[in-house]
């Protein structure tokens, strides 16, 4: 930490440093993990270097570079870890795309450099065009109008698809779109925006049962919406990770904005009964979860025992980029590949990845407790919660840690939706760290009573 | 608000501990047990793209890895594979390994901790782990007797044969029939495999299973030395007077034991060394009424009933003397005592009865794999000889039951099996099976040669040569064999 002038120390206390040098040499390492994992994915392979790699080294160094001068300009105080890691972590995905590529003859990776790049120039949009995070409060219920819209999409005859059980696509004009991700951001914003004006009322009243402060039943309103709304995901999108992520989320937030545990006593155990009779009466809910106590049990060998088999012949260091089978475990491009990379990289690659989604959660809810204002907190915690669920459930799911739900592994599966959602959720961290490190601006002591002009930047 | 956010951050972080400390159980602690699952596809891929190490016999190879441009990198193949496929094995990729290639499979594949050394060598030079090899203990041209011996008899010829090393235990010949050949096995078109594998479990004739050392028979009348020597053990000699005639009369029972053809023994009261020159079930019969089950059951156990003689093959079977009252009460007993009703051996563990005879009372534990050793030839590991029963019988009963048998080969049933200039010791048998004995009965030789210095025992068994049953005496069909593989060894 930087020594600042005695008499800012005296006005304000601590003082961030803007630290956008770090930042740079960060990326740097990431983009030598990044493209130095794309050329081991081609010597692995094929036994030699990828053709394209000059062209591909710079379009992701000039991708990430564009974001750093991007902060630079328009966040300079913000957290300068979360974009050198959300670089690595992007860059290991394509080069696994890429590897998976290769070995089943496919052009994916390509694609998903594509959507990378939408999911910058969001990136770079949501930090230009928002200078402050406190004007989304504005759109607290179109937020949410609009999220209840787009999870309702995939179900509307014509454009909603259905893969692999799971009615959570829409396609439109031979795009094929998860509209669940973009309204996980949406709805962030929404609960942030609701419970900033109604968390009084629903943190004072109550009554004590057991060292528990149990909410009034009038305000179990919002919290049985979400849990329908959750449920209605479970049962009529088949989708059980969305349904556990959006219903934790809501916990999660409305437990930090009200300060009261009780709201997690509540809702664990709606959660709780909604989980059993989803067991009992929701037809592929049990099968996941038999398929969790006993992956062997099967007739055959399925996907969950692939991906075990797959992490265990990877054993501690990997087999090494391409010199594993992870094209044996199916889906490895997007929901497997984790096991696809512990099956390469070995455990210590996935316990890299792990770290890193960790400080990135950590970091995003540091911002969370730096932030100056309500709104600003719970937006902030609300998505380094929904980011570390995420990642909890797809990679507790794969490792058979918990029953095995279909969702992204954020910044590393393919898919365009989870990547763009994800990319904007960091350009929402950002802002908000930005604005919670940034020094408050010098009053001129001299003449307190006056009206000033001060300068936020 | 800032409490909650601070708990949830120590939430989120037991979360991503609670991820950790999953993936290191799989990927560390779990990683072992999972590799080593037989339906695990990478595991089989590795192995069908690594050199395997040779199956060599005489410094020759029998089963080698050579490159290959099919699916794999390597193709296993298998030399004079009908004659050693009994003791080789396969090696498939959708049906796993059997006999060496799978209990020698860490040496053969490379993973054995012995090999360890290599493989951090080949790590660090970028070459792909070699798998070591296995020299067994055969002796090419015993096996090549004992082979072209049971194959001249006909093709279908059901029957095995083994011969060991008395003093060491070394197996020197291994041989069943019918055979298969594990090349088409090993193949990389695997529908081939598949097809090949259904002939061969849908054969009635079970071609995948050795004869010789993983099915047990009824031993007939090689047995009565087991029975000779406990009554040698328990005070007769070799001139002791023991029942002839024509017929045993059976106690708590109206039927009688007839010799085989129904012939007299050569007297009323005759020596035990006629006994068993003519093989003579009155005799043993009443031996064994009077010595008891307990008696001949312990001395069975001594010569190696009762337990696995060894693990150089997969599913070795064990041999089986029959005990509790129901299987040895009152008659039953005879019978057992001749080698018939329950009593159950395969032909290693008979070539183990004489081998111990020969070694001076003294069985040595059968063994097929001789050293193992790394890629770069250097020896990993040899056998040590060990004796499994240091003394079945003591040495006088073991020189008293050899002369016997020698005198079963100069003058008795066993004249098929001498050596011109060179003293067998040996005994016949006929195992009657079926109800009523209508099915064709089981042919066996057992002996040993030279009779004074044994360098080599022999067991032979013929299932069924597909000949008139009266024309089967082991004498006849099995001892030629056994001259020849002993031939093969002492010149």
């Amino acid at each position: 930490m930087s020594a600042p002038a005695p008499s800012q120390v005296a006005a304000r206390g601590f003082t961030h440093r803007r630290r956008r040098g770090a930042e740079l040499i960060l990326l740097v390492m990431s983009l030598v993990v990044s493209i130095g994992s794309y050329a081991a994915v081609g010597l692995g392979v094929e036994e030699e270097i990828p053709a394209d790699i000059v062209g591909y080294g710079l379009w992701l160094a000039g991708l990430v570079l564009v974001c750093h001068v991007v902060i630079r300009r328009t966040a300079p105080y913000a957290d300068p870890v979360l974009l050198p890691i959300v670089s690595a972590l992007n860059g290991l995905g394509l080069a696994m795309i890429y590897r998976l590529d290769l070995a089943r003859d496919t052009a994916l990776a390509a694609r998903q450099l594509g959507w990378m790049t939408v999911g910058v120039v969001l990136f770079v949009l949501v930090l230009i065009l928002l200078v402050d995070h406190r004007r989304l409060q504005a759109f607290t219920y179109t937020s949410g109008l609009a999220a209840i819209v787009l999870l309702l999409l995939p179900l509307v005859p014509g454009i909603g698809n259905e893969i692999r059980g799971a009615r959570i696509w829409i396609s439109v004009a031979g795009f094929s779109f998860q509209p669940g991700e973009i309204a996980k951001v949406l709805l962030v914003i929404a609960f942030a925006g609701y419970l900033v004006l109604h968390r009084d009322a629903l943190a004072l009243a109550g009554r004590r049962i057991v060292f528990v402060d149990l909410p009034r039943g009038r305000d179990l309103g919002p919290i049985l919406v979400m849990w329908l709304i959750s449920l209605g995901i479970l049962v009529f999108q088949r989708d059980l990770g969305s349904s556990l992520l959006f219903f934790g989320l809501f916990l999660v937030m409305l437990y930090i904005a009200t300060e009261r545990p009780g709201w997690l006593v509540v809702g664990g155990a709606m959660f709780a009964a909604g989980g059993l009779m989803a067991y009992q009466f929701v037809g592929h809910v049990r099968p996941r979860v038999d398929l969790w106590l006993d992956p062997f049990g099967g007739p055959d060998l399925n996907q969950m025992v692939q991906s075990l088999l797959g992490m265990a012949w990877g054993g501690l260091v990997g087999r090494g980029w391409g010199l594993g089978s992870p094209t044996l475990t199916p889906i490895s491009e997007s929901d497997f590949i984790v096991s696809a990379i512990g099956e390469e990289l070995g455990l210590t690659g996935v316990m890299a990845i792990i770290v890193m989604y960790a400080l990135l959660v950590e970091r995003g809810l540091r911002a969370a407790l730096v932030c100056r204002d309500a709104f600003g907190k719970l937006v902030a915690s609300g998505l380094a919660v929904v980011l570390s669920l995420q990642v909890f459930v797809i990679i507790g799911g794969v490792t058979g840690l918990i029953p095995l739900t279909g969702l992204t592994t954020p910044f590393l599966s393919y898919g365009g939706s989870s990547l763009v959602a994800n990319w904007v959720i960091i350009a929402l961290l950002l802002r908000i760290s930005d604005q919670a490190r940034r020094p408050l601006p010098v009053f001129d002591n001299d003449d307190a009573d006056a009206t000033q002009v001060v300068s936020l930047r | 608000m800032n409490k909650p956010i601070r708990r949830m951050a120590v939430a989120c972080m037991a979360l991503f501990l609670a991820l950790l400390l999953n993936v290191t159980y799989l990927q560390y602690f779990r990683a072992d047990e999972l590799n080593a699952r037989a339906d695990n596809r990478r595991a089989q891929d590795a192995a069908f793209s690594r050199e395997r190490g040779a199956i060599l016999i005489g410094g020759r190879s029998i089963a080698e890895s050579v490159p290959s441009d099919g699916r794999f990198e390597f193709q296993r193949t298998y030399s004079q594979a009908q004659r050693y496929a009994p003791l080789t094995g396969y090696f498939s990729y959708t049906f796993g390994r059997s006999n060496v290639e799978q209990t020698q499979n860490d040496i053969l594949s490379g993973s054995d901790p012995r090999l360890f050394v290599n493989r951090v060598i080949d790590l660090i030079g970028n070459q792909a782990p070699a798998g070591g090899s296995v020299s067994l203990t055969i002796n090419p041209r015993a096996q090549a007797a004992a082979w072209d011996g049971i194959r001249a008899l006909g093709e279908n010829t059901k029957g095995a044969v083994v011969a060991l090393e008395p003093s060491t235990g070394r197996i020197l010949a291994m041989v069943t029939n019918p055979s298969y050949d594990p090349n088409r096995l090993a193949s990389h078109d695997l529908s081939e495999v598949n097809d090949a594998w259904q002939q061969l479990n849908n054969n009635p004739d079970r071609p995948l299973s050795n004869r010789a050392a993983q099915e047990v028979y009824q031993p007939g009348s090689t047995f009565k030395l087991v029975t000779a020597a406990a009554a040698l053990e328990n005070g007769y000699e070799p001139d002791s007077r023991v029942q002839g005639g024509f017929e045993l009369e059976l106690p708590q029972t109206t039927n009688t034991l007839p010799n085989d053809g129904g012939g007299n023994c050569g007297g009323d009261s005759i020596t035990l060394t006629q006994a068993l020159q003519v093989s003579c079930n009155v005799s043993f019969g009443a031996l064994g009424l009077e010595l008891g089950a307990d008696e001949i059951a312990e001395q069975a156990e001594r010569f190696g009933f009762g337990e696995r003689p060894f693990a150089d093959l997969s599913a070795v079977a064990t041999s089986r003397f029959p005990t509790g009252e129901s299987n040895t009460d009152g008659p039953l007993i005879a019978y057992a005592s001749i080698g018939q009703q329950s009593v159950q051996a395969s032909p290693l563990q008979i070539a183990m009865v004489a081998a111990g005879i020969a070694n001076g009372g003294t069985v040595m534990t059968p063994y097929l794999v001789d050293e193992v050793t790394s890629p770069d030839l250097q020896v990993l590991d040899k056998t040590e000889p060990t004796p499994l029963r240091s003394e079945a019988v003591s040495s006088q009963t073991a020189r008293a039951l050899t002369r016997m048998m020698v005198a079963t080969v100069d003058s008795g049933t066993g004249t098929p099996a001498q050596i011109p200039g060179v003293e067998v010791a040996g005994k016949t048998g006929t195992a009657q099976r079926g109800v009523g004995n209508d099915a064709s009965p089981l042919a066996w030789f057992v002996s040993f040669a030279p009779a004074d210095d044994p360098q080599v025992a022999v067991a032979v068994m013929i299932e069924d040569a597909g000949v008139a049953r009266t024309d089967i005496a082991g004498g006849r069909l099995a001892a030629p064999i056994a001259r020849a593989v002993m031939e093969a060894v002492i010149r």
